[in-house]
């Protein structure tokens, strides 16, 4: 078998609609990647401790509680300050358009909004690994 | 620093990049099990198997904190099934040890079965090597929820915790072959449950039947989530640790462990050597086609396969 992808799907902040992250974590799965699954209420400690020792080549986050602009970067940043920038960051969850471009210049590769069919998902991961 | 200095020095990055490339059967990891090889054998293997279910990861999670209280440093790696159809897999084992992550003396990987059947992962044991040269005092492995049959584990482990909940199967259940056989140390999770009692009786009346040996594995009522008597079931592991290395047991157990590790590497390896003279199975597929019309029999199709190895 070859090497499957490895994502780590992870709820940061507050809100517990977890819907939205197990409907992508399973059309991850059902495309041949190994998605290792937090769960919710995660802070960005934990998700950059999870990534680090899943060595995932992607991080994917949903955030339904509005705290994007503050909770996703921080995740970014941990991670660069840990020496860790071979992996591939993307978000998820009720975004506001106007928020999108700053979050990307943050370092979040792509933001999916509700609608986004799961196959883009998996195009993009597929085509933007990192390694 | 190399990855191989970085392991040794407790290096948490450096621990995750080698078990890929472990899971990914790259050659460099494997040179630098070789050249660590002598080093390990260090840390104590515990493995915790059950139905699905039952709460392995809870109390996984729970014996990790019971063990660090006590100071030790400890690994996790916890099974999950792969996806025979696609290769994907839903590795879910971190929702219940979540405040572990940030423990600097825990390292915890979730691995898929990756078409491995007894329960484990094809690189479990060399990702228990890389946990042992981290530093890990203790290994927990924890397996896939298993059924009868998955004991893989039992090659693998120095003790085997079987985590059982009440009310699972009448008591022949627990006569037959297999799971119950391997326990060394039995947890009744969710024990504050109706038939708590009465599963705890029937694993001990299956004990009793056994033939009688020095050690007898104790029966533990515990409640994961609630953190009941988890100390207790530590200690009863603990025990048989000791009961294994002051009656040479340990050493006579991983010498039959390592016996069967070596079949299995020169199996794997054999495979692959029979793909290749096979033009990567596609004349194992004309023979399939041959045998499904009846024009040959699987047994001659077996003998075509063995006459090309001595080629």
């Amino acid at each position: 078998m070859d090497k499957p992808i490895r994502v780590l799907v992870a709820k940061p902040g507050l809100d517990g609609h977890d819907r939205g992250a197990k409907v992508v974590a399973r059309a991850l799965r059902d495309a041949g990647m190994e998605v290792i699954y937090t769960g919710l209420r995660q802070t960005p400690e934990q998700i950059v401790a999870a990534a680090i020792q899943e060595d995932v080549d992607v991080v994917a986050m949903s955030i339904l509680s509005g705290a994007h602009n503050h909770l996703f970067p921080k995740v970014v940043n941990l991670l660069r300050e840990q020496g860790v920038d071979d992996v591939l960051i993307i978000g998820g969850g009720v975004i506001p358009e106007d928020d999108i471009p700053g979050l990307k210049a943050a370092g979040i590769e792509e933001i999916f909004t509700p609608g986004t069919r799961t196959k883009d998902i998996i195009e993009f991961i597929k085509s933007h690994l990192k390694r | 620093m190399n990855l191989e200095e970085r392991l040794l020095n407790g290096d948490k990055r450096a621990c995750a990049r080698l078990i890929t490339m472990i899971e990914n059967d790259e050659q460099e990891a494997i040179e630098i099990v070789k050249k660590l090889y002598k080093h390990t054998g260090r840390a104590y293997i515990i493995g915790i198997t059950g139905p699905p279910g039952s709460g392995k990861s809870t109390l996984t999670d729970k014996l990790t904190k019971e063990l660090r209280r006590r100071g030790k440093k400890v690994g996790i790696i916890a099974i999950d099934p792969t996806s025979p159809f696609t290769g994907g897999a839903i590795l879910g084992d971190r929702i219940r040890m979540n405040d572990l992550a940030l423990d600097p003396g825990v390292f915890m990987r979730s691995m898929g079965t990756r078409g491995s059947l007894g329960g484990l992962s094809r690189a479990t044991q060399g990702a228990i090597r890389v946990l042992d040269l981290y530093g890990a005092d203790y290994i927990f492995i924890e397996t896939v929820g298993v059924g009868q049959s998955e004991i893989d584990i039992v090659k693998t482990a120095d003790t085997v915790l079987m985590v059982m909940v009440p009310n699972l199967g009448d008591d022949i259940q627990a006569i037959k072959a297999g799971i119950m056989e391997i326990a060394d140390v039995f947890a009744v999770n969710k024990s504050d449950l109706d038939g708590a009692d009465k599963t705890v009786v029937e694993i001990e009346m299956t004990l009793d039947l056994n033939e009688k040996k020095d050690y007898r594995p104790p029966v533990v009522q515990v409640i994961a989530n609630k953190n009941k008597d988890v100390d207790i079931l530590l200690d009863k592991v603990i025990e048989h640790k000791n009961y294994l290395e002051s009656s040479g047991e340990l050493k006579k157990r991983r010498s039959r462990n390592i016996k069967l590790e070596i079949l299995k590497l020169v199996q794997e390896e054999l495979m692959g050597i029979i793909l290749s003279k096979t033009k990567q199975g596609s004349y194992i597929e004309q023979l399939s086609e041959s045998v499904s019309s009846r024009e040959i029999d699987p047994y001659t199709a077996k003998d075509k396969i063995i006459d090309l190895m001595e080629d």
